[in-house]
């Protein structure tokens, strides 16, 4: 358990990092907080070359009000997140996500945006990020790009950042006047969720978000649907999303949680709403 | 750009429970492996080594930290507090620790070098805790010998008595 030798490279600058990254290419991974991956390093499931810690350039841990959205910058650590004045009205989807996330003793350390590179398909921001329609902000030494969250996740773990790019920043957006809610069932409280839910319901429709169950956070668009379609519409959703056994849970029980906790989700939200 | 190569030995510095202390790790050298080996801090236990279990978690500059998930070259220039750091004087308990001895919220000890530090953390931003507060803060941790009610206990009434204490010096 402990991780195989490698370069430290402290960046102090994103040019610096980025430089890095175009030489060394996939030798080189970025280390912001490093609650998700020097776990996969103290296992050895990644082993890179050189390590570019990110902590310490300032631009990066800038958070601000964006066209509708909220940008976080690559070096803010979830408990900033979290403690952020007025997050319950600005972004009340993360803020009731946010406490799932970890634990305290992780959160204070973790990045927001190493949780979106990580990608795990349980995680809570990622889901968030795609139930809100947000957007990850990619740079390289030379180019810049903005890519929507539904096209960012690609797979378990898997991402469609380049090896040569870094994540600069992720938006979430930060729509006004809809309900919102969010709920996981896991073993503890702070543990990978076994099925975890968002749900957006405005005055036209509900957007449900679900992890744990694909290879990766998906959220689908229903109309206002109440009563046994709605319940139809979750039924679809739970066979849709390919649900696997593994040693939390079965398919079948995974099913059975988009069903009954997606619904509860959208109710949730929808009495925010009201 | 400091780049710091795999294959020799780094000096790395910071603020250890008010001292200095200096001392050289590889890149690859955890935190929880740096303090215990390399500067002789052996009161900060080494558990899971992925994060799970919390036993390591120290203090660097103010945030819960898990030093088996950070490289002792990431805290450079820190600041560190850890289970070391709690006591007043080499005969004298904190009122967390004396309030964890009455209470018995610890058997082996394994995990409460970490639990002290989550709590000690926790309690000043925290002074007035609700039981379900603490139980989420605790969630961070495994315990295999208490089953957790008796660090519940502890930790509410150290809350209590630091309050108290607080009070007073208020008054005065």
């Amino acid at each position: 358990m402990k991780p195989a030798a490698f370069d430290y490279v402290r960046a102090e600058s994103v040019d610096e990092a980025l430089a890095v990254l175009r030489e060394e290419g996939s030798d080189a991974r970025i280390l912001a907080g490093g609650m998700s991956f020097m776990a996969m390093l103290n296992m050895r499931l990644a082993r890179p070359k050189v390590l570019v810690d990110i902590m310490r350039v300032a631009p990066l841990a800038r958070m601000e009000e964006e066209k509708g959205a909220l940008k976080i910058g690559a070096g803010v650590r979830q408990a900033r997140l979290l403690a952020a004045d007025g997050l319950d009205h600005a972004a009340p989807l993360l803020a009731k996500a946010l406490p799932f996330t970890g634990h305290a003793q992780t959160r204070s350390r973790g990045t927001v945006c190493g949780s979106i590179a990580h990608a795990d398909p349980s995680a809570e921001l990622p889901l968030c990020l795609v139930t809100l329609k947000g957007h990850v902000h990619l740079k390289t030494a030379k180019t810049s790009r903005k890519v929507a969250a539904d096209d960012f996740f690609t797979g378990m773990m898997a991402t469609a950042k380049a090896d040569d790019e870094m994540i600069e920043a992720v938006s979430f957006p930060t729509p006004k006047g809809e309900g919102t809610a969010f709920r996981e069932i896991a073993r503890r409280h702070g543990d990978f969720a076994i099925v975890a839910c968002a749900a957006l319901v405005s005055g036209t429709g509900i957007r449900l978000g679900v992890g744990g169950v694909a290879d990766m956070p998906v959220a689908r668009d229903f109309p206002l649907l109440d009563g046994s379609a709605l319940d139809d519409a979750l039924n679809a959703l739970a066979w849709e999303l390919d649900a696997r056994d593994d040693v939390h849970a079965s398919a079948r029980y995974r099913r059975e949680l988009v069903r009954r906790i997606g619904r509860a989700t959208i109710e949730e939200a929808r009495r925010c709403r009201a | 750009m400091p780049r710091l190569s795999a294959a020799a030995r780094h000096t790395v510095r910071f603020t250890l429970n008010g001292r200095p202390v200096a001392g050289q790790a590889a890149p690859r050298t955890l935190l929880s492996d740096f303090l215990r080996h390399e500067i002789g801090a052996t009161g900060t236990h080494v558990g899971c080594e992925h994060g799970v279990c919390g036993a390591c978690t120290v203090d660097v500059d103010g945030m819960l930290t898990r030093a088996c998930m950070t490289l002792a070259v990431q805290v450079e220039g820190a600041t560190i507090r850890t289970v070391e750091g709690l006591a007043p004087a080499p005969d004298r308990l904190s009122v967390l620790q004396a309030a964890f001895r009455r209470h018995h919220a610890l058997q082996c000890g394994f995990c409460t070098a970490g639990i002290l530090m989550s709590l000690d953390v926790f309690l000043k931003a925290e002074p007035d805790p609700s039981e379900d507060a603490v139980r989420d803060l605790l969630s961070g941790h495994l315990c295999r010998c208490t089953g957790y009610t008796p660090i519940v206990r502890a930790a509410l009434e150290a809350a209590a008595e630091l309050r108290d204490a607080q009070g007073e010096s208020a008054h005065a």
